[in-house]
């Protein structure tokens, strides 16, 4: 069974983040870039896929610039049999970004497209199903977990207040949160082999972004708290300032 | 002048607060664009009899999309009948919720349209006729200032940010029956299970009471569960990664990068330190309290108050103390 996994390039959750000249982007200077985390889930999610079928290929596909490589040799490093870069500038216009998606994955055999629920740059949460719409087919978004059925899907998502259970008729887009799917660790083994694996690399078909960034800007600072008190003397001043000062109780 | 639909959102047929926040959102928005205030809601017949109040928070007209196949949502269906009511209408900008449903309807809309979408945008704004948003990236690391060079102009903003305003408007609600297929829909809805004796979700609460590693053990939560009924309607769990990781929370419950993000009017963070996945989630709550035995704890960095101390010895005190409050009125 063939599943693709879309992955992006971002920056590390951990890193410090800096705005450049012009106030437009980051300044990636010194930033370490990872895959997203939840395409990592992702990957994870697609490599089990293929183990229980016993067949099957997984296939990588990121839009981004020629480090996106880096990213693309992580995922082959975990498993992934072959990955495909599209080499662009991706933009926080998430639909420039599935319409060049939607260009490359149209008529492929893959009974499965995962996404990770959401970039951790833009935190846009929308390429997945926007892609799935251009391509006409069903999606379901923020997957913990799911399990292939003959020819359907059957998806657990998380929902205010529960969890639904969709069935889906393949092939489908899933967009895969955390769940189950806990990332497994590149061996040394995999690390050597992703270096031979195929990496096709093409020119991305992304039309004009028409979602702009005017102005990027720290966040706004908040009021500078204090310390109550300490102990459990403090509570009584603190539910009282909740009440009178911050009319939150 | 075209106008702004506010997407309406209901669960089983009741209309949700967050349908509030849209409508109030386009009244905003609406004089800076010469644009009257449109609602849509979608639901099973009598669904717009529901959704009549929504003039009171400046719906001019109301919308109600009523078919029985749209009882509950269903992405096919319901991105078709949205998209369908802004072709024939010709909005300015539509307005969703950043809920789970409409962070899963809004790009699908924006797709079938061919416009953009900024998604869970916590400030709007109209200069000259344009619409920007503000929206938090890089997890609230930094803020962008965007524009949207299309028309509608989509967005899905940040619940509990947008606070509903009443301005009264006609609320006219006009019933239509769409044309949807049920038959033809490639998902299908097999179970939705509720999460505990229907117990609010982290996310929509007003007050979220927040635990992490530093309760030591799970069955400490009932020091949390105690405060939380303390407070009262309105109140929610919330967890650290560190605890949902180790199995003591399901993952509902997590705040934070990889989990939900929320913007109470009250967050309490108990025995967490505050690192910048779980700050991602929660520093754009009105006001925040931590209780931290360490005072360099990061999570004091943003928090409005806070107190040092044993949390097993602060927390009871606390939570009588709320008790205390809430018996004056
Ligand atoms: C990619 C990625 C995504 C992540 N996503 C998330 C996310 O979504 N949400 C999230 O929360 N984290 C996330 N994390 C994890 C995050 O980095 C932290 O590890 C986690 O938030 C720590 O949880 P904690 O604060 O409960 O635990 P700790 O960091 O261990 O803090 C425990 C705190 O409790 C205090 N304490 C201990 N005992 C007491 C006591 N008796 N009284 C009072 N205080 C006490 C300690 O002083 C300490 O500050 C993510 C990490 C990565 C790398
Ligand atoms: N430039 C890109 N290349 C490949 N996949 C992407 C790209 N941008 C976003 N995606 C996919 O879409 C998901 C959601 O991204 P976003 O809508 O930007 O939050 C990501 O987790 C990826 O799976």
């Amino acid at each position: 069974m063939d599943v693709i996994v879309c992955v992006k390039r971002v920056p590390d959750s951990e890193a410090r983040i800096r705005i450049g000249e012009g106030a437009a982007a980051i300044d990636p200077t010194g930033v370490k870039f990872i895959m997203s985390p939840y395409d990592e889930y992702a990957v994870e999610a697609a490599l089990r896929t293929k183990e229980a079928a016993g067949s099957g290929e997984v296939t990588l596909v990121t839009l981004g610039d020629e480090a996106s490589q880096e990213t693309l040799r992580a995922g082959l490093a975990m498993g992934a049999d072959r990955a495909v870069l599209l080499a662009g500038k991706p933009t926080q216009d998430g639909l420039a970004t599935a319409k060049a998606l939607a260009a490359e994955l149209a008529g492929s055999p893959a009974a499965l497209i995962l996404f990770g629920v959401k970039a951790a740059d833009g935190d846009q949460q929308q390429v997945g199903p926007m892609t799935a719409t251009l391509l006409g087919l069903p999606c379901a978004t923020g997957v913990g977990s799911f399990e292939v059925k003959g020819d359907s899907v059957v998806c657990h998502r998380e929902v205010e207040g529960g969890v639904e259970v969709l069935e889906l008729r393949l092939p489908a887009v899933l967009t895969i949160t955390k769940g189950v799917y806990d990332p497994r660790y590149a061996s040394l083994k995999g690390i050597m082999a992703a270096k031979k694996k195929p990496l096709e690399q093409k020119a991305a078909a992304t039309g004009d972004s028409r979602l702009t960034v005017e102005k990027l800007a720290y966040p706004p600072e908040r009021a500078p708290g204090r310390i109550v008190g300490q102990g459990p003397d403090a509570a009584a001043e603190l539910v009282r300032l909740l009440r009178e000062e911050a009319n939150a109780l | 002048m075209a106008d702004v639909l506010a997407f309406a959102e209901q669960r089983d047929g009741a209309v949700r607060g967050v349908a509030r926040e849209s409508v109030s959102a386009a009244a905003r928005i609406a004089p800076g664009l010469g644009a009257q205030v449109h609602a849509l809601v979608l639901g099973a017949p009598g669904i717009g009899a529901a959704a009549a109040d929504l003039g009171r928070f400046g719906a001019a007209v109301v919308y109600a999309a009523e078919h029985p196949a749209l009882a509950d949502y269903n992405a096919e269906g319901y991105a078709a009948v949205v998209a369908d009511q802004v072709r024939s209408s010709g909005y300015a900008a539509v307005i969703f919720p950043a809920t789970t449903l409409g962070k899963d309807l809004a790009p699908r809309v924006a797709a079938l349209l061919d416009v953009p979408l900024a998604g869970d945008v916590t400030g709007l704004e109209v200069a000259g006729g344009a619409l920007t948003a503000l929206r938090p990236v890089y997890a609230g690391k930094a803020f962008a200032q965007v524009r949207l060079h299309a028309t509608p102009a989509l967005v899905t903003i940040r619940p509990n940010v947008f606070q509903p305003v009443e301005s009264p408007a006609a609320g006219a609600v006009e019933t239509f029956t769409p044309a949807v297929e049920p038959g033809n829909w490639k998902v299908r809805l097999v179970e939705r299970k509720a999460a505990g004796e229907g117990a609010l979700d982290v996310s929509e609460a007003t007050v979220v009471v927040c635990g992490g590693r530093g309760m030591k053990d799970p069955s400490n939560w009932a020091l949390l569960e105690a405060l939380r009924d303390a407070i009262g309607d309105g109140a929610a769990l919330g967890a650290s990664r560190a605890v949902v990781d180790a199995g003591w929370r399901p993952h509902g419950e997590q705040v934070g990068q990889t989990g939900k993000t929320v913007a109470p009017k009250l967050y309490i963070a108990v025995g967490i330190s505050g690192a910048i996945q779980h700050l991602a989630g929660m520093r754009t709550s009105k006001t925040i309290v931590a209780v931290n035995k360490d005072p360099d704890a990061p999570i004091f960095n943003v928090a409005d108050y806070g107190v040092v101390g044993d949390l097993f010895a602060v927390l009871p005190r606390l939570t009588e103390e709320v008790k205390a409050l809430k018996a004056k009125g």
